[in-house]
């Protein structure tokens, strides 16, 4: 793989995991579902930032703070979806986001 | 300057990356939750494999630890909440599916369009000898304010999960102006304020 398409192809992987996380987050009817189609989509933001990091810049850490970036978003999103399905769950044993749809601003 | 991955190193990151995105796949396709979980983790330690590749050893295994725990606790979250953990019937809760897709799909055609049309920027400098002291000098140093707006972010996602899954608040116990003499717990016996 040479350093000219390296770069694109691993991009490429990435954003195929974007993609793929996206759908998951729109088409989900479960909470937990709906939450790891937006873990999946930090996964491909993960792999970007550690290919850019290779690829264009390794003598700057920048590409590695954007990726501890991203597992930190990764595992405040995981805290704060569990927590919210607790509460919700426990205030209305809803477990579905479409029986939550009066929440919807 | 050795901008190339050689040798088996190129065969890692093919067979991770197609592996990251299948398994990615895997967790919408599979009617288990707990298989969809598994899926995802699996999908997860690919992309740690290919960081591992590119030298970012300490990233890598903070990925694979990290994503391995997470998941054993999402695994719970799906028996604890979810129909149907272990797929013993075939299961679809989707809505919208084809707008869904035609967004995924949408965004992985101008993400992967600019990917291959831009001009990138020729690599410069070389890879560190240690990854992992590079990251380390600049969260102590030139990138100590991104370390600590991130601390004071966890420390505040602690709060607000803890407050968010409490299940009864002193607001429940004492009332709405927090008047109450007595808590009103359902079991007698608790704590007074």
């Amino acid at each position: 793989m040479s350093g000219d398409v390296g770069l694109q192809i691993l991009l490429t992987v990435a954003a195929g995991l974007v993609g793929v996380g996206l759908f998951g987050a729109l088409s989900q009817q479960s909470i937990v579902m709906v939450m790891m189609g937006l873990e999946l989509v930090l996964n491909g933001v993960l792999l970007a930032a550690g290919a850019a990091w290779y690829f264009i810049a390794p003598d700057l850490p920048d590409g590695q703070m954007l990726a501890v970036m991203a597992l930190v978003v990764m595992a405040v999103e995981m805290a704060m979806g569990f927590a919210v399905t607790v509460a919700i769950y426990r205030a209305r044993q809803v477990d579905m986001v479409d029986a939550a749809r009066d929440l919807r601003g | 300057m050795v901008t190339d991955l050689s040798g088996w190193a190129v065969t890692a990151v093919a067979v991770l990356g197609v592996c990251s995105v299948a398994c990615g796949i895997a967790v919408f396709v599979v009617d288990s939750m707990a298989r969809a979980t598994f899926a995802l983790l699996a999908s997860f330690l690919a992309v740690a494999g290919v960081l591992l590749v590119l030298d970012l050893v300490y990233l890598a295994v903070v990925t694979a630890l990290m994503m391995t725990i997470e998941m054993a606790i999402m695994a719970v979250f799906m028996i604890m909440f979810m129909m149907n953990p272990a797929g013993l019937m075939p299961m679809t809760m989707v809505h919208n599916a084809r707008g869904s897709a035609v967004a995924g799909a949408g965004v992985f055609g101008v993400l992967v369009g600019g990917i291959w049309t831009i001009d990138w920027p020729v690599r410069r400098g070389a890879v560190p000898v240690d990854a992992t002291r590079q990251l380390g000098e600049a969260i102590m140093g030139s990138h100590m304010l991104v370390m600590l707006v991130t601390g004071v972010g966890l420390f505040a996602t602690i709060l607000a999960g803890t407050v968010l899954a409490t299940a009864r608040g002193r607001y429940d116990r004492f009332g709405a102006d927090l008047t109450g003499a007595k808590p009103d717990d359902p079991i007698p016996g608790g704590l007074p304020r």
